[in-house]
């Protein structure tokens, strides 16, 4: 089969972000989303550490350290741009105003819950940032991550055996094999990539999948 | 006349007592009072309660004031990353409180403290770890989480320009934290690139008005000692 790469990923999110979105794209893979949004569409980024309309990184020695993003990469500022403070930051997205989020997971369940600060293992230093709040906030949440964990397991579950970040807030899984839908009768696979067929896509999925519209990669 | 501006960055921190609740700005490094927290080391307050978004990078800045042994809790939400060995070995050797606090709550409980709020209910958090043990509530079919403000005795913020009244306005990210500290803290202490004449700041563009801010102090900043207290990568989740 024709796993996709972080990059064609990437392309495939981006391809679901409409004009005039307001967009927080989470750190790590979901960052790499801001390099494939479609040409000609109007789609604002916001950082949660305090701006909207977020441009690409500046050219080397352009940085400005006071003009970073939520993973404290330099970034630049696009014309309309607008600061504010992180009440304000977290207020869009507990208010409703953000449209979409892209995270990050460890994994999700066949009800869109979602895990992906803590691993829980005892000698580890829980982190959680943005994500709690990122995740039941933003109208959208899409999910990018591999289909399966180093060691070959599933992270689309039955119910998440890590710590959770939130409680059925996933609306839709972008994974290296599939685009999968959480929907209220469950997890429904709507595009599998090249040289894989469904069953073995459910096979390879330890939560109950259903096969939807094929729209074709 | 009313002079908030102080003349050196000793006296911005005199009478910052042990046992002190103390927010400090910054989201990693833009942001971060750095002058005014070397001030602090300095002074020699212990037994401190730090309120930041981080645990401090590196070993300048607040990981400096953690490796003087000065903090005894330490409220934040992401205190994890590459470069935060001086927490990660406090922490792993149990000298050091942390309370783990979902970023959004976080500026949420500072900005209640600063707006008199008692507590508040929200829906980030509800049904995980960091909300156990917490008054919920089903308000129009959402379930929310009872959260209280964080109050603090004095809080360390950097700013771009301040007048003599304490009116500031910020640069860029750096704002982060800044105006939410200031109305949550009994006593501000802002640091500034420049005091400018009162007037000087178009009101239409004030940030932080001057009523929240108690002192306020000028650091000239070069920019090759920006880039040096910055540059840091987080952990990705």
């Amino acid at each position: 089969m024709n796993k996709l790469t972080r990059a064609q990923m990437a392309a495939r999110v981006a391809r679901d972000i409409p004009e005039g979105a307001y967009v927080n794209l989470g750190i790590g893979l979901p960052t790499l989303v801001a390099n494939h949004l479609p040409e000609g569409r109007e789609i604002v980024l916001q950082s949660e550490n305090g701006i909207l309309g977020m441009g690409p990184a500046p050219e080397q020695g352009q940085e400005d350290w006071d003009l970073i993003n939520a993973g404290k990469q330099p970034v630049t500022q696009l014309p309309g741009c607008a600061y504010f403070h992180h009440a304000d930051s977290f207020a869009m997205m507990r208010g409703g105003h953000l449209d979409f989020c892209v995270l990050g997971a460890f994994q999700v369940s066949a009800s869109g819950d979602l895990a992906n600060w803590h691993t829980g293992a005892p000698d580890a230093i829980p982190a959680v940032g943005g994500a709690m709040d990122l995740a039941i906030g933003a109208r959208q949440v899409f999910v990018m991550m591999e289909h399966l964990t180093k060691g070959g397991e599933s992270k689309l579950v039955e119910r998440c055996t890590y710590p959770l970040t939130g409680i059925g807030c996933v609306s839709r899984v972008y994974t290296d094999l599939a685009v999968i839908d959480v929907t209220p009768e469950g997890l429904v696979a709507t595009e599998w990539v090249e040289g894989l067929d469904f069953d073995e896509l459910a096979r390879l999925t330890a939560a109950p999948l259903r096969r939807g519209d094929k729209t074709g990669n | 006349m009313i002079d908030k501006t102080v003349a050196s960055l000793e006296a911005a921190v005199a009478g910052i007592h042990d046992g002190a609740t103390i927010m400090i700005g910054g989201f990693g490094g833009a942001g971060m009072p750095a002058e005014l927290i070397d001030a602090l080391i300095a002074q020699g307050a212990t037994d401190l309660t730090i309120v930041n978004n981080n645990a401090g990078n590196g070993d300048t800045g607040l990981a400096a004031l953690l490796k003087a042994g000065r903090v005894r809790r330490i409220l934040c939400s992401f205190p994890r990353q590459a470069d935060s060995w001086v927490f990660d070995e406090l922490y792993r050797s149990g000298r050091i409180e942390l309370e783990l606090v979902p970023q959004g709550n976080l500026a949420e409980r500072i900005r209640a403290a600063g707006a008199g709020i008692g507590a508040f209910f929200t829906p980030t958090g509800f049904g995980t770890q960091l909300a156990e043990g917490k008054e919920t509530r089903n308000i129009g079919g959402r379930d929310y989480v009872l959260e209280y403000p964080i109050h603090a005795d004095f809080a360390l913020i950097k700013a771009d320009k301040g007048d003599r009244w304490g009116n500031l306005v910020y640069r860029k990210t750096a704002r982060n934290f800044g105006p939410i500290m200031a109305s949550a803290a009994k006593c501000a202490i802002a640091q500034v690139s420049e005091i400018v004449e009162l007037g000087a700041l178009d009101p239409e563009v004030v940030v932080t008005p001057g009523i929240f801010v108690k002192r306020v102090v000028q650091v000239s900043q070069t920019p090759a000692a920006a880039a040096a207290s910055h540059g840091t990568t987080e952990a990705a989740a």
